[in-house]
């Protein structure tokens, strides 16, 4: 274990960890999770919100456990090693909409960075253009960095705030597990997709597991899916990128091996053919996820951590969910929906508004 | 030797240390620079980029973080 835990923290942490999640997304799709859909954190998140019946798109609810998995996986790393560290304060109502409006982007390209280069190494070509506009916005957040950018100073909180998202986790695990039905139609207050995505479900142990082991590893390799080409662009340092290299490289391997390699354009599983808007939502997810510092994952990772602005991101994805589909904004293999241009729109100007305003002055 | 140039980049959120441990590195080409961080992924973020550009780095526990100090 320890010699285990050397690894993740040396520099090759994050392409083992790179290499692990690759792997077990693909392998998770052959359990039967939905199309390179092996892990997506946005996509996952969106199942959260439809199954606590945030919004009621009956095909996407799901309470998927690899997400309070990475959240306990990562509490435990952190503490065991003394990295657990409640902390918040900075600008926390800002990082709000800003998970808000990266699951806006996200849902208007249909998945996460992570999804991201999993559509890409199961040969779905369409997310060529959402990765381009992924770089796009990490570009632009890159530039405001340099400016000074920045959502303020944390600090810490007590030593108790950091539970909260841990035991947060253990009650959607027990509402998995437990399944309370009393809402008026003999369903809810948890919804369960009888078809759709939402009912393509690996079994709940192997995703809880592999949940709990990528939270573990990531906590300790630090990975990070947007961090990856920020500081690849910005500070010439593929640190971090060798994490993303190594995910392609290890999810296209076992896809070739399960036979799930289907390259194209058309035909790809809950994906659609508008480049422009995979393109743009991406582009404003990548903003918002520079912004705030770190891509979904990431912010799931260190919201175990207890960092409470990371926990507040994470809570404005949720929301941003619920909303993206009360609201019609979220795409489907059909394509992207007018209101869903209209919101991206939105979050652009409220990124770029963040951006350019927030800054810090150091002495 | 120069008087130590100090960055308090404590509580900032990634990759905001890194960014003002460059902007002191470049301005104090000489050094001594020292930066103080509040969590181990900053420390480790900031170390690792002034060990990649030929500065000698030593990292220290301190009462509420730690301190990375740079000399050439």
């Amino acid at each position: 274990m320890k010699s285990i835990n050397q690894v993740l923290i040396s520099r090759w942490g994050p392409a083992v960890t790179g290499a692990f999640v690759g792997a077990a997304a693909s392998l998770l799709v052959f359990f039967g999770n939905p199309g390179n859909m092996g892990i997506c954190v946005a996509c996952f998140t969106r199942d959260i919100a439809g199954a606590l019946g945030l919004h009621r798109a009956g095909v996407v609810q799901y309470l998927r456990p690899e997400i309070p998995g990475f959240i306990l996986g990562s509490f435990l790393a952190a503490f065991l090693s003394r990295e657990y560290q409640p902390r918040s304060g900075s600008s926390p109502i800002v990082r709000f909409f800003l998970g808000f409006f990266a699951m806006i982007g996200a849902l208007i390209f249909l998945g996460c960075p992570w999804r991201a280069y999993a559509r890409l190494a199961g040969g779905d070509w369409n997310a060529i253009a959402g990765i381009g506009g992924l770089a796009v916005g990490i570009g632009v957040g890159i530039i405001f960095l340099w400016n000074g950018f920045s959502l303020g100073r944390a600090s810490k909180s007590p030593a108790w705030a950091g539970i909260v998202m841990p035991l947060a986790a253990v009650a959607l695990l027990a509402l998995l597990f437990l399944r309370p039905l009393f809402g008026p139609e003999g369903t809810g207050p948890v919804f369960f997709s009888k078809s759709g995505p939402g009912a393509a479900t690996a079994p709940v142990f192997i995703a809880l597991g592999v949940g709990l082991i990528v939270g573990w590893m990531a906590q300790k390799s630090r990975f990070c899916t947007v961090g990856a080409l920020r500081d690849l662009i910005m500070l010439r340092d593929g640190h971090l990128f060798s994490g993303v290299a190594a995910f392609l490289v290890s999810a296209f391997v076992v896809n070739l091996l399960l036979g799930q390699f289907k390259p194209g354009f058309e035909g790809q599983p809950v994906a659609h053919m508008n480049h422009l808007w995979n393109f743009i939502g991406m582009a404003l997810s990548g903003l918002a996820f520079t912004l705030a510092g770190g891509c979904p994952g990431r912010q799931f990772i260190m919201s175990g951590e207890g960092d409470g602005d990371a926990s507040i991101f994470v809570l404005g994805m949720l929301v941003g969910a619920g909303f993206a589909h009360n609201f019609a904004l979220a795409s489907s293999g059909a394509g992207v929906t007018a209101n869903g241009m209209t919101a991206t729109v939105i979050g652009l100007v409220f990124c770029l508004a963040v951006g350019w305003l927030f800054r810090i002055k150091m002495d | 030797m120069s008087e130590t140039f100090v960055v308090d980049a404590r509580g900032l959120s990634c990759p905001q240390p890194v960014i003002e441990t460059r902007k002191a590195l470049e301005k104090h080409s000489g050094g001594p620079v020292e930066v103080l961080v509040d969590t181990v992924t900053s420390r480790e973020n900031v170390a690792r980029y002034g060990e990649s550009h030929g500065w000698k780095v030593a990292r220290e526990d301190t009462e509420d973080g730690f301190k990375v100090s740079f000399t050439r």
